[in-house]
């Protein structure tokens, strides 16, 4: 390998970090892009745990393969199902790894790991550092970073944002060899060359305004991609996260762990009782996850949370005071138990509501949270092909397979977690493999560090294979990457030609504006319950905006650290995804974990058991939507009910043949 | 701008009490400091933002952006302000509000600007180069965490067994290290900490609090600890724990409520005792 051969991970979140440790390591140096200092990526906002088969669990009956079918059935079957299985056979070793670096996991009295409850599974396995596991984790890679970072491996570009992936060649031979990104301080835009691109930009929270993500979650990273000819898989699939609090500005979630530490939800029995919930008896309350679904309860996937939620307070009317809220309630557990393990959401919430949940019943409502669909990605299978697809696993069952590394893929495979983009890769929540139409608790930050060590390695075979060994990104004309230059420059000029002096700007051409427009209707048409009137009717405002954004008016033409360019160009990517969104919702006639249509309420196996692409055209805007095989050639599908005690018959009668 | 030898911080006790009634929409007044860039002249500029219920600093910087038009309807460009994951936990929207460091997020208007016609003043932390307006360049810290070998030595990210058992009383003492975001509020409100531009004379001035408390971190780690002399010596010389002036004005200020000084005085004992030990030993 020639000494100039160079990666560049863009996002600095769980999977860039640990991508880029990991091609460090491998001795090939490393150009770390992201608009925030590393330390600050949104990973810090993962709050509940990280999930892994480990030894107590196991002698209960689980095991890694559990770990497995609990995800492929959590995800409504649209996960891929190779990726899925290698993960939950690593997890285990991942949890290690973190340990050894030194991450504060919680302890039991002898010193080993202590794990917790979590949704979507009956078993302990979520490895957890108090309430804020995700930042504990974050900080452990970002150490492991600086370290590279310190001998010269890891070169970071903080406070630079990516703006375009650079590709040679056209069709199938489309190949990545570099970026485009800007320094959001000096505003100086230039190319960057590398023989392997890693996408790790996370999700696109910002595209529904008000969510559980961070300012920086918008998507644009994904949607300049997809705009650059790379496929985007199950957008449709956004994950709506139970447990948050409203606020002016975002919504802050409320970990799953207060469920899985015994949180319950509730309401009051009686409509309109105006009770303070310490006063109103335990007769009186209605814990209506417990009373329907009797084995998981409060302890249900979020889809499912989310919609009985939404079901109580908007079509019941019976949220408390009215309102579009219920209540969580973690009061009848010891103060100090809660505060070793959820000190960091019982901070957040007396600091942002002013009650202390240790003593009264929190209040919270659905939020946006987590993208399953994004960069659709391909693998190479690994060495486990089952003669027929395997059923339900119950726990104690042996599994069908052992836990060795390389039965779900095939590893170093330079393919895994790579786009249609030749040498453009796509880990972490970019990337769509994992989780199918709904994630699993605790799983999140499994895959972004799992994509990241383990597809890390496909990125350096991939670097040492033949074509960039032919044409590496250094001996490439510098045409190659001029025009992308070029391009984003006039994007640039473009805005800043727009800006006025004096006078305010009409709402319509304002950037700001038309985001929150854009977060509001997002937010109605395409999250708990979508329709086909309404998704066209949102389809058509998306198109309004888009329309009123193609002669936005900016409101500060500052050459220097000028953060409304870099917001009001993210606007214009998250129309594009937004459409995306909206139209895959439409196409999408079935319902399917987190995606529900009231007018297809039934998930459709024969139509739509099936991943859906969307292509992006350049010369029409338009998205050309497809639908590919998914390969079930592990498990076999089953309906997913979670025992919902008023299931249909019918349900119940394919999952018990599915079982047999 | 308060004196240096005075807390900074958000205090619950200086803070109003929410209310019932509270988050009712209501006008409030924003006098922010301005700048255009280094070098750039300091300004002021007044806007009256109409806020909405559970609005915090940052959802009234948003407003700016939106409607960027002073109290005087003069229009101007969007305030700059650096910001993340709104809810405490990366440290980015830190500025100083009403006088005290803290982030932006938690300062909820009804609890920092509870009276009617209470005015709410944004400043751009003071120990840190100013980017533009609110957003400060906090590279140094960063650079410190790398001066102290701010991490555990493993051999690689292969899969090679667990890493050893911790008591919980170990762990719990670690947590809460680890929560530091490097937010940079501990040494905002340090006197000698100084603001210093030149990256060149970043090592010979006082590290600060938040480095301080990550060498303890490192040092308890049982792997952690075998880096534990190199961070030592980073930490005798200039720059290092002895410049610290006992002001305990860092762990009032820390939003994470890091024992700050607890870990100051760790890193002073070990410190000493190495340096004598050094000069006993040799080694």
């Amino acid at each position: 390998m020639s000494a100039e051969n160079r990666v560049i991970v863009v996002g600095g979140g769980l999977a860039g970090l640990a991508a880029a440790v990991r091609v460090a390591e491998a001795g090939i140096p490393v150009d770390l892009f992201s608009l925030v200092p590393v330390k600050r990526s949104h990973s810090v906002c993962a709050q509940g745990g990280i999930n892994a088969c480990n030894e107590v669990a196991r002698q209960q009956g689980y095991s890694e393969y559990q770990h497995f079918d609990e995800t492929i059935y959590g995800g409504d079957y649209l996960a891929d199902q190779h990726p899925v299985l290698e993960m939950a056979n690593w997890a285990p070793k991942v949890i290690d790894l973190l340990d050894r670096m030194g991450v504060p996991f919680n302890r039991t009295s002898e010193g080993n790991r202590d794990l917790r409850l979590f949704g979507g599974s009956l078993f302990k396995r979520t490895h957890f550092a108090g309430a804020t596991t995700g930042q504990q984790l974050l900080y452990a890679l970002d150490e492991q970073t600086r370290r590279y970072e310190a001998e010269g491996l890891v070169r970071k570009y903080e406070f630079w944002e990516f703006l375009w992936p650079v590709t040679e060649g056209e069709g199938e031979d489309r190949r990545c060899v570099g970026i485009v990104a800007q320094d959001m301080r000096t505003m100086q835009i230039r190319p960057f060359r590398a023989d392997a691109v890693v996408m790790a930009t996370g999700g696109c929270g910002l595209v529904f305004g008000k969510s559980t993500n961070s300012i920086i979650c918008n998507g644009g990273a994904a949607a300049r991609c997809y705009k650059a000819a790379a496929w985007y898989a199950n957008p449709e699939m956004i994950q709506v996260h139970p447990t948050a609090i409203p606020g002016a500005d975002k919504c802050r979630l409320m970990s799953e762990s207060a469920r899985g530490e015994g949180g319950r939800v509730w309401v009051p029995r009686k409509k309109g009782d105006r009770r303070k919930p310490n006063e109103i008896p335990e007769g009186e309350r209605w814990y209506f996850l417990e009373e329907k679904y009797p084995g998981y309860g409060n302890l249900v996937p979020r889809d499912i949370a989310t919609r009985e939620i939404f079901d109580v307070c908007v079509n019941q009317h019976m949220g408390v005071n009215g309102e579009n809220q219920v209540y969580l309630d973690l009061t009848h557990k010891d103060p100090d138990y809660l505060t070793r393990t959820l000190g960091g959401i019982m901070e957040i919430y007396e600091k942002f509501v002013g009650d202390d949940p240790r003593k009264v019943p929190m209040k919270i409502f659905p939020a946006v949270h987590y993208s399953m669909g994004g960069l659709w990605t391909t693998f190479t299978p690994g060495s486990y092909t089952p003669e027929t697809p395997v059923g339900e696993h119950k726990p104690g069952m042996v599994p069908p397979v052992d836990a060795q590394p390389g039965h779900g893929l095939a590893i170093g495979a330079p393919n895994n977690s790579m786009t249609n983009i030749d040498g453009l890769y796509a880990f972490g929540e970019v990337n769509f493999a994992f989780h199918g139409a709904t994630r699993l608790g605790a799983n999140a930050l499994l895959s972004c560090i799992f994509d990241g060590l383990f597809c890390g390695v496909s990125v350096v075979n991939f670097v040492k294979g033949d074509r960039v060994k032919e044409a590496p990104a250094e001996s490439l004309p510098s045409q190659v990457f001029d025009r992308f230059v070029e391009q984003e420059e006039g994007k640039v000029k473009k805005l800043l030609g727009s800006v006025q002096e004096g006078g305010e700007i009409a709402p319509e051409f304002n950037g700001y504006t038309i985001a929150n427009e854009l977060g509001v209707e997002m937010n109605a048409a395409c999250t708990v319950v979508k329709t086909e009137g309404r998704l066209k009717q949102c389809i058509e405002k998306v198109r309004e905006l888009r329309e009123r954004y193609s002669k936005v008016v900016m409101s500060d033409s500052a050459a220097w650290s000028n953060q409304s360019l870099s917001f009001v160009r993210a606007t214009g990517d998250m129309l594009v995804i937004a459409e995306l969104i909206a139209k895959a919702s439409l196409e999408r006639e079935e319902s399917r974990g987190s995606h529900y249509r009231l007018d297809f309420p039934e998930r459709d196996d024969d139509r739509f058991l099936k991943t859906l692409v969307g292509e992006y055209d350049p010369a029409s805007d338009e998205h050309k939507i497809s639908f590919r095989e998914i390969d079930t050639s592990l498990v076999k599908p089953r309906p997913r009910t979670y025992g919902r005690v008023d299931a249909k018959p019918q349900d119940k009668k394919k999952e018990a043949v599915a079982q047999s | 701008m308060v004196a240096d030898n005075k807390p900074l911080g958000p205090d619950s006790k200086t803070e109003a009490p929410m209310l019932e009634g509270d988050g009712q929409p209501r006008k409030v007044r924003f006098r922010i400091k301005r700048c255009e860039g280094p070098g750039k002249p300091v300004y002021w500029q007044t806007f009256l933002v109409q806020t909405e219920p559970g609005a915090n600093v940052i959802s009234c910087l948003q407003k700016i952006a939106e409607h960027p038009v002073t109290v005087e309807g003069e229009r101007t460009t969007p305030v700059t302000w650096d910001s993340g994951c709104l809810e405490e936990v990366c440290g980015a929207c830190t500025m100083v509000i009403n006088g005290r460091v803290r982030q932006s997020c938690s300062a909820l208007i009804d609890r920092i600007a509870p009276d009617e016609g209470d005015e709410v003043v944004l400043e751009p932390m003071q120990k840190f180069p100013v980017v533009r307006d609110l957003w400060v360049d906090r590279q140094r810290m960063f650079e410190a965490l790398k001066k102290i070998d701010a991490w555990v030595p493993i051999d690689g990210t292969y899969s090679l067994g667990a890493g050893p058992k911790e008591s919980p009383e170990t762990q719990a003492t670690r947590y809460v290290l680890s929560t530091c975001m490097s937010c940079g509020c501990c040494l905002d409100a340090c006197p000698q900490y100084l603001k210093e531009e030149d990256p060149a004379k970043w090592d010979a001035s006082f590290i600060g609090a938040a480095a301080l408390s990550q060498a303890r971190l490192f040092n308890l780690h049982e792997t952690g600890k075998q880096g534990r002399k190199d961070r030592l010596e980073a930490l005798m010389g200039p720059g290092g724990v002895s410049e610290c002036g006992n002001a305990q004005n860092c762990v009032k200020v820390c939003p994470k409520h890091i024992p700050l000084t607890e870990s100051i005085a760790a890193i002073g004992r070990a410190v000493t005792i190495h340096s004598i030990a050094r000069w006993f030993t040799g080694k």
